[in-house]
């Protein structure tokens, strides 16, 4: 359908079917948090295209999911917009605000661009408590729960569910469309040969930004289904840790890969879960040095790892599990990642 | 004047905190170029180290001391550990690991020392000096001091010992270096150590201002970034100008500018960040002939 060879067009199938049948097999609880992988998907999928194939490192996408999430939030809140109606308008002001964050993020090269969206992301909370008036302040705003549409037989959660997994699913279908395009052989070119891409006529401030605008796109409707879910949204739900959990998801993940992103959206969902029972005290301490030790002993991701681990067992290379057609997505050197971003020493 | 004369030496102060935690980003950034992110959780953590020795009944300058000594020792550990493994890896490596840094360091002081916020013995009288009819609080003017004297002590070190030459030198040319007979690796790790200590002498310096709790550095290191960026990211005197330029002029912008106030200030730094790395991404002192030591 949209070019996936056959072996990743039955992953495709056989992951959309799990994730139908899903809710009907997991406890509730379960279901309530996979509604939030969905919208960490989302997000995780923009930082791959972004950094991945971009190239730009960002640690401050947490804010373009503020802003997704005040912009519902403020809609309902304020105007009484349903949720159906404030995240295609969450979209296009995160849309708005990301091309002006890329029209900027064009002169930071690098390791600027992280330490400059690692501020952004720390000074986040604190507009969202400067501006009471429209967010709230400190203490949030609380919205209406979901409510169901007349004549679909489901109850909240499981709508909720579902709604979010088809966006998600909405999401992924849209930018492999557009990757998979001149767009994405754009990016690519640009992120690994700046200097031939150029000559071939290829305009970087174009591309770069389009593709930081798409990304904060799809940051922005990921803030919207992390808001809706608790019905709840304060200054702390977007602290800059949210920041941080994304880039770390789609370093875990995969940052080379779509796939790399769903499996973002589950670790960093499931993780910290995890990490609380290895060690109930300070699960922080065992997600830290678990991100340490995946670093450095597997800096390709769960993607990456899996990858390898299926060549290793079939006789011949397994396809890329990808939407990503170059031969980037399973053995790309980590070095690849980019003119901008390799070797800042003098 | 009185009122501005006193707000300008509280920036001092403040500033004097963001020039040192910015100056240990510098002597990282050049030696290795890594933005150490978890630079102000080193900091906090050496910091609560303190507190503890002194809970145990050490006096209050003996426990800094060994605290300096223990942080030094951390910081060379955490190269050898945690940073050489991934030392040639790419960019995107490096900022992760330097936050699964971040993320444990918070996490294990967090779970050693909980999540409640302690008020540290203040190292300075609660007394004020008053110079020519303006006074000044003991404390301000004891950070500026302490501070100034570390400073001066670092930049002492790496131009009159050889073993700071050597440092530079393998910060700077590690290649040749190498052929000279300098181990490399270990100057590098003596790196992160010293920074480890300018940073823990902020982190005790202003615990009795901000109050010890596990995310205390968490926006003084974006206004050490701020400062950093503003000197030149590679400047280790930029990054003591920037800083005490910063504390100045967001002090002075939070009490004088009604629109940004108190909430305002870090949105501050990132607007001061975003504007010199546009408009001149060297900062202050970024030009090559100001760039050693």
């Amino acid at each position: 359908m949209i070019g996936l060879s056959r072996g990743a067009m039955i992953r495709v199938c056989v992951v959309a079917a799990l994730i139908a049948v899903l809710p009907w097999i997991v406890p509730s609880f379960v279901v309530f948090d996979l509604i939030f992988v969905a919208a960490y998907a989302i997000a995780i999928l923009g930082l791959v295209i972004l950094t991945g194939m971009n190239g730009q490192i960002s640690l401050g996408h947490g804010a373009f999911m503020a802003l997704g999430g005040y912009v519902v939030a403020v809609l309902a809140h304020a105007a009484g917009w349903p949720y159906w109606a404030g995240v295609p308008i969450a979209a296009l002001a995160c849309g708005a605000f990301g091309l002006l964050i890329g029209l900027v993020a064009l002169r930071l090269a690098g390791v600027y661009l992280a330490l400059a969206t690692f501020s952004l992301a720390v000074a986040t909370p604190s507009f969202l408590k400067h501006y009471k008036s429209i967010t709230g302040g400190f203490g949030g705003m609380s919205l209406q729960p979901v409510t169901v549409p007349a004549g679909i037989p489901l109850d909240p959660q499981r709508w909720l569910y579902y709604a979010a997994w088809a966006v998600a699913g909405l999401a992924f279908l849209v930018s492999a469309l557009i990757v998979r395009g001149k767009f994405g052989r754009a990016l690519r070119a640009l992120r690994d040969n700046p200097v031939a891409a150029v000559s071939f006529g290829v305009n970087p401030y174009v591309y770069k930004t389009l593709a930081f605008g798409w990304s904060a796109v799809l940051a922005g409707v990921a803030g919207a289904f992390y808001a809706i879910p608790t019905a709840f949204v304060s200054p702390d739900t977007f602290s800059f840790a949210l920041s941080i959990t994304l880039l770390i998801g789609a370093v875990l993940g995969g940052i080379w890969t779509f796939w790399g992103a769903l499996l973002g959206g589950v670790v960093v969902e499931f993780l910290p879960l995890v990490a609380q029972q290895v060690n109930a005290g300070a699960p922080s301490v065992v997600y830290g040095v678990a991100l340490i030790l995946v670093m450095m002993f597997v800096p390709d991701g769960i993607a990456g790892g899996l990858v390898q681990l299926a060549r290793r067992i079939a006789p011949r290379p397994a396809p890329p599990p990808s939407a990503e057609p170059s031969p980037i997505a399973t053995s790309a050197p980590l070095g690849a990642i980019g003119g901008g971003i390799s070797d800042p020493k003098p | 004047m009185h009122e501005l004369t006193q707000q300008i030496v509280s920036g001092l102060a403040t500033g004097s905190i963001y020039a040192s935690v910015a100056l240990a980003l510098v002597l990282i950034y050049r030696a290795m170029g890594i933005i150490n992110f978890a630079q102000g959780e080193m900091a906090m953590f050496s910091t609560y180290i303190a507190w503890q020795l002194v809970q145990f009944g050490v006096p209050v300058w003996l426990a800094f001391g060994a605290t300096l000594i223990i942080a030094f020792a951390g910081g060379v550990a955490i190269e050898r550990i945690v940073i050489r493994p991934v030392e040639r890896a790419n960019q995107l490596t490096l900022v992760i690991v330097s936050l699964g840094l971040f993320i444990a360091l918070n996490g294990l002081a967090g779970w050693i020392w909980g999540y409640i916020v302690k008020s540290p013995p203040p190292p300075f009288p609660p007394t004020a000096i008053t110079v020519g009819g303006v006074a000044f609080s003991a404390q301000d003017v004891g950070i500026i001091a302490v501070s100034l004297v570390t400073l001066g002590l670092i930049s002492l070190f790496f131009q009159k010992t050889k073993l700071g030459l050597a440092m530079r030198a393998a910060a700077l040319y590690p290649e040749q270096s190498r052929v000279l007979g300098i181990r490399v690796g270990w100057m590098l790790a003596l790196g992160w150590g010293l920074a480890a200590v300018v940073g823990a002498t902020a982190g005790i310096m202003i615990a009795p201002v901000v109050f010890l709790d596990p995310n205390m550095m968490q926006s003084i290191i974006v206004y050490a970034f701020a400062a950093a960026v503003l000197g030149g990211i590679e400047s280790p005197i930029g990054a003591v100008v920037g800083g005490l330029i910063l504390g100045v002029a967001i002090n002075l912008l939070g009490t004088y500018v009604e629109a940004i106030g108190n909430e305002l200030r870090l949105a501050a730094a990132l607007a001061i960040i975003v504007l010199v790395l546009v408009v001149r991404p060297s900062g202050l002192f970024g030009k090559p002939s100001v760039q050693r030591v």
